[in-house]
């Protein structure tokens, strides 16, 4: 190996992928196995007690799994990560590290909505309650903070779909002030066009399924952490009490800076179990080896379709940073230079009808509830993936009637712009 | 490192990653900050411990508990059963450990060993490093988590190669894909087979 740290596009395509030293195998292999063998009992008892590395069964790691894993650290600059069945997972299984009945998070109100009603509903009715800040000014979140219950931040890198844009650095302030993690899901600005750690985030989260895997074929979601936080700092004293299922250990005594990833597989995947399946890691994982060229396509062509949208009558406002008239458009700038990601929304004149009319004409954008695939996707969130919010909650998200929702892909960029004209046409007068 | 941009600087300061490498940033980067390190004492880069590591046939573990919950124990069952090592454990109040006996001090074992492994508090390193010297071993490998800065000066001034504050199982693994199974980046880019 060479002593060196390799450039961004060959780690995507190198990264956690050593040629197989059984095969020689040059692809990824996939390991389509549900538990794998042990060489003695001895072996068996070491890698039960986490005294040894090693594969038991594919809930807890699988290679293919894995390869996934290192890929997606390497790309984010973490220490490690873990990889689950879907992106919700990754941040509940954060959480559920995190945070039990009686503790306090503080979140974001522009997130995702299937973020909102996790932490709203679910976690709230295990006992874990969450401030949502309608504010993108950290001393808000600062403000919101309960000393001795809150226990993370939590924000997303680039929200969806009002585009705000989160200032990572002044939430890690606010965060590390109070001796609490910063929680970033950056889904929709993957490691190409922001890597949160940089700038002080200590935990990045990621639904898979979007651009990381990049075509709208395989559900996923991975964790990772930066191996800065010092989780020996009594905000959270399970890292710091004996664990009688694994021999007496103490996650921070035996693993240090690996304690918080170490301890998320071997409890939160053991006991919650939503593991990644191995077929699903191989489709993401070659995925991410075009990343770096898909999301500067996708976010060539998201400039040129936002500036097009921004400069016609028939549309009433464009929300994408990056656009000089968004209130977040220098964060973006710092935050993501090269553009912030290719998920925006746009007010069509005429309000709900004209938005669901605009919509029910396109004819190559299609109509579902995703974002992150090579094509391009519409939808109304009023009424579909942010309808199960209160009308305050939509308000607070952004989201007006008529609101349309785009991920721009990385089709022939004349195409999209053609499909969104005809179908701006035929809203006209709705 | 790579594209997403910083500001344009001519300063730039080598800093430790999280996956172990090195590398040069600009100085007034985020991330330059944020690794910034008050340590002036700069141990062998990843190439270099693998090279420790490959070359190394024994290695003794100082301070090596009986207590299946201490991370010496970790280590001890790691090295025994995921490498080739002959490993040997040191302490003085212990009388077996992993099966194998326990011997009082260093000068004990029936070899010398090519690498001793610490597991002792920081102001302890100074003497375990006389120790190393007076039986002759080459290199001493100071655990995760315990950092003796004047100690390591003086030890490589005697000519002995140091390692602080780096775990040896996880080193060991990193090269050797136990930590690649567990999701950690290794820092390892490789067309070659994975060594075994």
């Amino acid at each position: 190996m060479a002593d060196r740290e390799y450039g961004f596009r060959t780690r995507a395509i190198h990264a956690g992928n050593v040629p197989d030293s059984a095969t020689g195998a040059r692809a990824m292999p996939i390991y389509q196995s549900s538990a794998f063998v042990f060489d003695s009992t001895e072996d068996a008892a070491a890698r039960f007690a986490l005294q040894k590395y090693g594969n038991i069964y594919s809930r807890l790691a699988n290679p293919t799994v894995a390869s996934f894993e290192e890929r997606i650290a390497s790309l984010e600059g973490g220490l490690g990560a873990v990889a689950t069945a879907s992106g919700l997972s990754a941040q509940f299984v954060t959480f559920a590290s995190l945070a039990g009945a009686g503790d306090h998070i503080v979140a974001s109100s522009t997130l995702y909505g299937g973020s909102i009603t996790q932490l709203d509903v679910t976690l709230r009715r295990f006992g874990i309650d969450t401030t949502f800040v309608a504010s993108d000014d950290p001393a808000d979140y600062a403000a919101a903070i309960i000393p001795g219950r809150t226990k993370l931040l939590f924000a997303e890198t680039v929200a969806n779909p009002s585009g705000d844009i989160a200032d990572i650095a002044g939430l890690a302030d606010v965060a590390h002030a109070a001796d609490i993690p910063l929680v970033i899901d950056s889904t929709i600005a993957t490691p190409f066009l922001c890597r949160p750690i940089d700038w002080g985030a200590d935990i990045v989260v990621h639904s898979a399924t979007k651009f990381l895997g990049g075509h709208g074929t395989t559900l996923g979601g991975v964790v990772v952490e930066s191996g800065r936080f010092d989780w020996s700092n009594h905000t959270f004293p399970l890292f710091e009490e004996t664990v009688p299922h694994y021999g007496g250990l103490t996650w921070h005594g035996n693993f240090g800076e690996y304690a918080f990833l170490t301890r998320l597989r071997a409890e939160q995947l053991r006991d919650i179990g939503p593991a990644l399946a191995p077929h699903s890691a191989f489709l993401l994982a070659q995925g991410v080896e075009t990343l770096p060229y898909r999301m500067q396509a996708h976010v060539d062509n998201a400039r040129a379709v936002a500036e097009w949208l921004d400069a016609d009558d028939r549309v009433e406002a464009v929300h994408w940073a990056g656009l000089p008239s968004h209130r977040h458009h220098e964060r973006a700038q710092q935050y993501l230079p090269i553009g912030p990601g290719a998920v925006f929304s746009f007010d069509v004149a005429g309000g709900r009808a004209a938005g669901q009319k605009v919509i029910e004409n396109m004819q190559l954008a299609s109509h579902l509830a995703n974002i992150g695939d090579a094509k391009t996707l519409i939808i109304h969130p009023g009424s579909t993936t942010h309808a199960q919010l209160t009308e305050q909650q939509l308000v607070e998200a952004g989201i007006g009637p008529g609101l349309v929702r785009l991920s721009v892909g990385i089709e022939d960029v004349a195409d999209i712009i053609d499909d969104l004209d005809q179908a701006l046409d035929a809203a006209k007068g709705a | 490192m790579s594209d997403t941009a910083v500001a344009d600087d001519s300063s730039t300061e080598t800093v430790t990653l999280a996956n172990g490498l090195t590398c040069a940033i600009p100085a007034s980067s985020p991330l330059a900050k944020l690794l910034k390190s008050q340590r002036t004492w700069v141990g062998p880069g990843a190439k270099e411990r693998l090279g420790i590591l490959r070359k190394a046939k024994s290695i003794a573990i100082v301070g090596a508990s009986p207590n299946p919950a201490r991370s010496s124990y970790f280590v001890g069952t790691y090295l025994q059963q995921s490498s080739d090592y002959r490993v040997y454990f040191v302490n003085p109040n212990a009388s077996e450990i992993l099966g194998q006996p326990a011997y009082p001090d260093l000068a004990s074992l029936p070899e010398v060993p090519d690498i001793v492994d610490v597991f002792r508090k920081a102001s302890d390193i100074p003497s375990v490093i006389d120790d190393v010297l007076a039986i002759g071993a080459s290199t001493v490998w100071v655990q995760l988590g315990i950092w003796n800065e004047e100690a390591a000066v003086y030890g490589e001034s005697q000519g002995l190669t140091v390692v602080m504050d780096r775990c040896i199982k996880v080193e060991h693994a990193r090269f050797h894909g136990g930590l690649h199974l567990m999701g950690f980046d290794t820092g390892v880019i490789s067309s070659r087979r994975q060594v075994r």
